[in-house]
């Protein structure tokens, strides 16, 4: 079974980047998918990445991540400019960020508007 | 915006010609290969190589640097940088999945040790480097959250980026997919292990450091 949780981001909203990342990460640590509403600061995502390798033992082995950007895939200026608006007043809001921990997300693909998640158990099963 | 306005300033001593004595980082996720192309660049300008490659990801484990690499342009312009080989960055390691290579288990769990502290010091010198290439295995996803987050934080560091899909001597090499996930850089397809393309990536690396 596989456990998704999801984090509005008002939940991660008055935290410190590091405070976000930690909160994330634990989430992750418990075997359960993280689905966060919004998205990292570009900083944070690397932050996570460098937190993710630190923390690396026996039994966390890192996670797969994958973020959804809807100002990335604007399809011209006026829209993403309107995204980045939307940013700018409301934080990072848009798009969306999935953080599965390694031992139980395979992979994740990206199409760019897609979002795959192979799970380790969907292979066994097959 | 310090480095911005340091740039402003150099810009203004050196003119438009090419910065010099830079250093050129080489990022991008495991076995996209990137020291195949830190050693095809040393064995051309130095006639000697930098590192030790390997089929088996997190062959580079920590940050090289290569001092005094000095390169000719067709016309005779020479530019001069050091060149930054980085570990591969990654958001998982698993010691088990070097065993599956034949590895034994104290070599791969002390592999994967070495290998998560090489990402942590790829990651810190992102600060360090002045002008980057972001080396892509041209087979594989371009979409990989990875390359997004590499290339995202160069951005937001003000770093010049070319993007160079490598590995264009395979079938399943597509350069244009790498250039539709990144439509706003320049991507470059080359095979750095046979050579393919890698003079023009030459002629264009005088044009990014021009930026």
């Amino acid at each position: 079974m596989v456990t998704i949780q999801f984090v509005p981001y008002t939940e991660i909203e008055g935290l410190t980047g590091l405070g976000r990342i930690r909160k994330l990460l634990n989430i992750a640590k418990t075997n359960k998918i993280v689905l966060l509403q919004g998205r990292l600061k570009r900083e944070e995502e690397v932050e996570l990445i460098k937190t993710t390798m630190e923390e690396i033992d026996k039994k966390f082995k890192g996670i797969e991540l994958a973020v959804i950007n809807p100002s990335q895939s604007a399809k011209d200026g006026m829209q993403k400019l309107k995204y980045d608006f939307i940013n700018m007043l409301l934080g990072e809001t848009q798009g969306l960020t999935i953080i599965g921990p390694s031992n139980i997300v395979k992979s994740i693909k990206k199409d760019p508007n897609k979002i795959e998640l192979l799970t380790k158990e969907a292979r066994k099963r097959k | 915006m310090i480095k911005k306005i340091k740039n402003f300033f150099k810009s203004l001593f050196v003119g438009f010609g090419p910065k010099q004595n830079f250093r050129l980082g080489l990022y991008g996720p495991p076995n996209s290969g990137k020291t195949t192309l830190a050693n095809k660049i040393c064995i051309d300008w130095l006639g000697q190589e930098m590192g030790k490659t390997s089929p088996i990801p997190h062959e580079t484990r920590e940050v090289n640097v290569k001092e005094q690499v000095t390169i000719k342009s067709k016309d005779g312009k020479e530019l001069l940088f050091n060149l930054v080989d980085t570990p591969g960055i990654a958001t998982k390691i698993d010691y088990e999945d070097f065993m599956k290579t034949g590895m034994p288990a104290t070599k791969a769990k002390k592999r994967a040790r070495e290998a998560t502290k090489g990402v942590i010091e790829s990651i810190k010198w992102l600060d360090e480097v002045d002008t980057v290439l972001v080396v892509l295995d041209g087979t594989q996803d371009p979409y990989s959250q990875v390359n997004v987050t590499i290339i995202g934080n160069l951005a937001a560091r003000n770093i010049p980026v070319m993007i160079v899909a490598n590995k264009a001597d395979l079938k399943k090499c597509k350069i244009k997919k790498v250039q539709s996930a990144f439509p706003q850089y320049e991507v470059i397809g080359i095979s750095a292990k046979y050579g393919k393309n890698v003079d023009k990536l030459y002629e264009k690396l005088f044009e990014l450091a021009r930026k």
